[in-house]
């Protein structure tokens, strides 16, 4: 802590580090907990746990004796290719990381807000289609404005797509949730459409054209490796949504709402705005989470674009806490093990759908955190409960 | 039927005939914009009303000329707007279901023209498809009258499928593969019991990771053990159809309500068994008491947290019913993510049936008759992108949220956790 924050109360600042032990402490016992009950699910189906959990470090990190002898044979010879080879599973790993960051942001805002976006996967979905009709349509832009505006369609299509949800539950009380997972089917369907219609490239397969070379985000290494600008540009997010939420009065507003929407209310805030703003912002990002994908990696869209995205979103806004920093770590361990997984499934036979079972576990730890400190023996502390969801609404 | 002149009604009562009144007649508009026009003087339009291989008793098929019928209904809704307008009616159910039947029919007619539309059948799959909607409404009505929100049944009702096909394969035998799927219903709901009731976990989240962790798990086992080209365990067959003797001989009505297989009948047990135990039981009474005022249920003695565990796995056992629909009661072996957002189409009939049992199966018949006109129609290839015609359903389910159609109050105490 620097010198200019005033002296705090030895007892107070106790309390402030033992919270946030307590704060860290249960996520990763969730974690660690989700990890053995699936290691648990893969002896049950038959599989080696060490082949399978290796095979899953191994395509999330890298082997680290071969990125040592790759070293070797740079310094010895100045050949890269091994060292490249060596790193991929890493930066893979934070290819991967990079639309989570914008889709647990996605969530962690709506959290705020006591809005409970389900629908990431469809906003994502819209918006990577938005990303990416700009991306291929218009033509001999200079990058400088073209990128921007890709990546402008996408936040605006996710951002609409959120804003309806947002608008029915501030003007009818309608649930977002359910809502929200309506959305999430005519995005499915919608882009069935324009995928096999209006935006088809030509050939048989439904997907989109691939989008200019000017909009697409510039990449670090040469072509194997897909990192890209879309990281540090999720990172950037990370933190305006962080002093967005805590550093202003709009996100003052937002969090005020979401702590208890009457005191709100009676201190003149207007719950209608926040909502539709709120869900606006939500599917933006989650939007932007697709552009991200779309811009950087793919470079174009297909069906079932957005698979999963969605509910792994719920999953890191709510590890992270619904705090920008706790969204990013989330972000890159989850980006790790889907990372990684796909390695499991080609070395070791274990379905990725194993990292949907350990999220679901997490999620439940998360949102109990006395059964993680009924198995750990933790003392409970009381810490401050956010309140996530609220009812049907009224 | 009250009918009321505008003269001793509020501002927004007012409002809302108008308002009505118009909707009536801007249907009648559309009508005769995209169906009047189109159709061709002296064309007809056939209305099959028998269903190839029923044992109903054959009746002639409905033969109407388009042209004529399609302004009969625009005049109809015309009539009706125009009375609206000018008197007003007091059931708003009966406005909209003038509105939907006139729209519905002309469309039918349009869409139809110079060809044949099986009507009988299309009734007859819209119970059928309704079925797994119900069921999973059901589950939430159940659970929501003692105040316990459960948006898991997707996850309930996917794991029930995949545990009734497996089951059924490896018993051979499609009854026990039900008595599974109900049970594992149960065994899930139970966790999600306690997992809020026990735990006090926020019960959105808590359906939601029952949500994931189903999807998880059976698209797990789907491709690790399902996905075999021996399909020895995942090829069930699926329940036959149970024809009552003389009933399932009426013409239309027969084929459609007596001639189901066995999920089916289960399912409208249900409805009715839930009915009389909500409203005519000691049970029902303290569970609706729960719901409303657990406070004043627990100072009468009431045991909330029974009465919750209860209901919620007996929700659980009707969503796993539900889930058993989706293999061994239609197309008998499994596929990922194959109930396509049932449960939550199920309990956005829920709310549209105001959390009672009748009103949440009639709502259930509703999306079910959309499922079940969308795919029609796709056969008649008619000009709409069947892509749109798929998104039918989920718009429907917004529109019902959004209260315009009946306002639906939830059971007071719905979504809190209680504290002695």
């Amino acid at each position: 802590m620097s010198a200019t924050v005033p002296p705090i109360k030895p007892t107070e600042a106790k309390k402030t580090s033992s919270a946030l032990g307590q704060a860290l402490l249960v996520p990763i016992l969730a974690v660690v907990t989700g990890l053995i009950i699936g290691a648990i699910v893969i002896v049950v189906s038959g599989a080696s746990v060490a082949k399978a959990y290796g095979a899953l470090f191994v395509g999330s990190f890298g082997n680290p004796l071969d990125f040592f002898a790759a070293l070797k044979t740079l310094f010895a010879s100045g050949d890269s290719a091994a060292l490249i080879k060596a790193i991929y599973p890493f930066t893979e790993s934070l290819v991967t990381a990079t639309p989570y960051i914008f889709a647990g942001l996605s969530v962690a805002v709506g959290f705020r807000c006591g809005l409970f976006n389900i629908g990431a996967e469809g906003q994502f979905f819209v918006g990577a289609l938005c990303s990416a009709f700009v991306g291929y349509s218009l033509q001999g832009l200079p990058m400088l404005i073209h990128l921007p505006l890709a990546l402008l369609g996408g936040a605006l299509g996710g951002g609409i797509w959120g804003m309806i949800p947002g608008y029915l539950k501030a003007r009818f009380g309608a649930h977002e949730v359910v809502n929200t997972i309506m959305m999430n089917w005519i995005a499915f369907k919608l882009s069935d459409w324009l995928l096999n219609g209006p935006m088809k490239a030509s050939g048989f397969r439904p997907v989109t054209p691939n989008i200019q070379a000017s909009a697409e985000l510039p990449r670090f290494f040469s072509d194997p490796l897909r990192f890209n600008l879309g990281f540090f540009l999720a990172l950037l997010f990370a933190y305006l949504v962080y002093w967005f939420l805590f550093k202003t009065t709009l996100g003052f507003e937002i969090r005020s709402v979401g702590a208890n929407p009457d005191a709100a209310k009676y201190a003149g805030m207007n719950i209608i705005k926040n909502f539709v703003l709120v869900m606006a912002i939500s599917g933006g990002l989650a939007g932007l989470a697709g552009s991200a994908q779309v811009l950087g990696v793919d470079h174009w869209v297909g069906q079932g674009f957005s698979a999963g995205y969605g509910f792994d979103a719920i999953a890191l806004a709510l590890l992270g806490k619904s705090h920008p920093l706790g969204v990013v770590l989330a972000a890159l361990l989850f980006g790790f093990l889907r990372s990684g997984a796909t390695n499991m499934q080609s070395m070791a036979g274990i379905p990725i759908d194993i990292i949907s079972i350990i999220q679901g576990l997490v999620i439940v730890f998360i949102a109990a955190p006395d059964i993680i400190r009924w198995l750990y023996r933790i003392r409970s502390l009381k810490a401050e409960e956010t309140v996530l969801t609220r009812g049907w609404g009224k | 039927m009250k009918i009321s002149t505008l003269a001793n009604k509020t501002a927004s009562e007012k409002r809302k005939q108008i308002a009505y009144g118009i909707v009536l007649l801007l249907a009648g508009f559309l009508i005769y914009l995209f169906f009047g026009r189109n159709v061709e003087a002296g064309v007809t339009t056939t209305f099959g009303l028998n269903i190839a291989g029923s044992q109903a008793l054959k009746v002639p098929d409905l033969i109407v000329p388009a042209q004529t019928t399609v302004y009969m209904m625009m005049a109809l809704v015309v009539f009706v707007g125009a009375f609206q307008l000018a008197r007003g009616v007091r059931s708003t159910g009966l406005l909209l279901g003038i509105l939907a039947f006139t729209f519905v029919f002309a469309f039918l007619t349009w869409a139809a023209q110079a060809k044949s539309f099986n009507l009988a059948g299309m009734l007859s799959s819209m119970l059928v498809r309704a079925t797994p909607i119900a069921l999973a409404a059901l589950c939430g009505v159940i659970s929501e009258r003692s105040a316990v929100i459960n948006i898991g049944t997707e996850g309930i009702m996917l794991i029930s499928a995949q545990v009734a096909v497996v089951v059924g394969t490896l018993t051979k035998n499609l009854y026990a593969g039900l008595l599974a799927a109900i049970l594992i219903g149960g065994v899930v709901a139970a966790l999600h019991a306690v997992l809020v009731i026990r735990f006090k976990v926020d019960q959105i989240v808590s359906g939601v990771a029952i949500n994931i962790f189903g999807a998880g798990i059976t698209a797990f086992i789907s491709s690790r053990f399902l996905q075999s080209g021996t399909n020895a365990l995942n090829n069930s067959g699926s329940f036959p159809i149970i024809s009552i003797p003389i009933l399932s001989k009426i013409p239309i009505l027969g084929p459609m309500l007596f001639e189901n297989n066995i999920v089916v009948y289960l399912m409208a047990l249900t409805v009715i068994a839930m009915h009389i135990v909500l409203f005519y039981t000691p049970w029902g009474l303290r569970t609706r008491a729960v719901g409303e005022h657990p406070k004043a249920a627990d100072t009468l003695g009431v045991n909330i947290y029974l009465i919750r565990y209860v209901n919620v796995i007996v929700g659980g056992l009707i969503a796993g019913l539900g889930g058993a629909y989706f293999t061994i009661g239609s197309v008998g072996r499994f596929d990922e993510a194959m109930t396509a957002g049932k449960g939550f189409i199920g309990l956005a009939a829920m709310i549209f049936g105001k959390w009672n049992p009748f009103g949440a199966f009639s709502s259930s018949l509703l999306f079910g008759f959309a499922d079940s006109l969308q795919v029609k129609l796709q056969i008649l290839r008619i000009p709409i992108p069947s892509e749109f015609l798929l998104m039918a359903p989920y718009i429907i389910t917004m529109i019902v949220l959004t209260g315009i159609i009946g306002r639906a109050i939830p059971p007071a105490a719905d979504g809190q956790p209680y504290e002695k």
